[in-house]
């Protein structure tokens, strides 16, 4: 069994290999910002407030290019509602938790941090204290991406765009999921969801990240009553 | 004004995390849901890695010989033996730049 402190160590070492993609997107999401000509204060802010990674720049590009609020907002609404599938698996290994605590935990679900403990909880059922590694990673997350966006709207856009390094992030991505390509059925699953992402790209308010993972359940759900 | 659509947002991404956390018991979900859930992050990551790779920062395709695609193979390959998340990233990473400042130069 391990304690409160070892899980929450383990938490922050899982995810601390993405923060070689997490921390240079947040110095140009920080710095992308004050370019389009938002007060600095208000571009931090919303890493404190929405904690959003793309979708904070999504919501200062609407708005600088003339979206209504309304629009930003909801654009900010459907790219984060891929955060309600996180919390549908991680329910069951939180479930136990008071609802005070379940209240403040979700403040730190990340992408990245879902992965890393979600992969962790499958692995070690039946810990006591494994919400500590998912506040491990949540934290980890969250304390770079404070320091990282602050620096980009600090010291501007230090990163040279010449070396791409928003490519850094796709690539972050892949190597959450590269090891399930040895499943067959994974594979026609991650498939499904790219090309419908590719195909529903332009739909609007950004919901191709929203369509393209239900198609991708649906596609899974046939596959599990062929398995039968 | 922006404040305020900010925390608006803010909200509205909070709910996005809270919700099936606080909100839905466990029990409320059945064998079969939970078996498809069981495919999320195959079910999602994709559309965070397809459109980071085949669309350019205008909206539009790459071409098929983008550096881009070259990285992200080589990136799956490396990840895909040595499973490791920096040597993923480092080799994709690499390797286009490889492309981009040497090779296309």
């Amino acid at each position: 069994m391990l304690t409160k402190k070892q899980l929450f160590t383990r938490g922050m070492l899982d995810i601390s290999p993405h923060m070689l993609s997490v921390i240079p997107f947040g110095i140009i999401c920080g710095a992308i910002g004050v370019e389009l000509g938002f007060h600095p204060y208000l571009v931090y802010a919303m890493s404190f407030i929405i904690f959003g990674g793309a979708s904070q720049i999504v919501f200062l590009q609407l708005l600088s290019g003339g979206a209504s609020s309304l629009v930003a907002v909801a654009s900010v609404g459907i790219i984060n509602s891929r955060h309600l599938l996180y919390g549908a698996v991680l329910s069951e290994y939180l479930e136990k938790l008071s609802f005070i605590k379940k209240l403040l935990i979700s403040y730190v679900v990340v992408d990245q941090g879902f992965a890393e403990s979600n992969k962790f909880f499958k692995k070690n059922r039946s810990e006591e204290f494994l919400h500590y590694h998912l506040i491990g990673t949540g934290c980890t997350m969250w304390v770079c991406w404070q320091i990282a966006t602050l620096s980009g709207i600090v010291l501007g856009s230090f990163v040279p765009e010449e070396l791409g390094l928003k490519f850094a992030i796709p690539l972050t991505f892949i190597a959450i999921v590269v090891q399930d390509l040895k499943k067959l059925d994974h594979v026609i699953v991650m498939i499904t969801c790219g090309l419908s992402s590719l195909l529903f790209f332009d739909a609007p308010f950004k919901s191709y990240i929203i369509i393209s993972p239900i198609i991708a359940l649906f596609v899974a759900a046939l596959l599990l009553r062929l398995k039968k | 004004m922006t404040l305020t659509a900010i925390i608006f947002a803010g909200i509205l991404t909070y709910f996005t995390r809270m919700t099936m956390i606080a909100l839905i018991s466990r029990d409320m979900l059945g064998d079969k849901i939970k078996a498809v859930l069981e495919y999320v992050p195959s079910a999602v990551f994709p559309a965070i890695i397809f459109p980071g790779i085949f669309i350019n920062d205008f909206g539009t395709f790459i071409e098929m010989n983008d550096p881009k695609i070259f990285g992200a193979l080589v990136a799956v390959i490396v990840g895909y033996f040595s499973k490791n998340i920096i040597a993923t990233i480092s080799a994709g990473l690499v390797s286009y730049w490889f492309l981009i400042f040497v090779v296309f130069s």
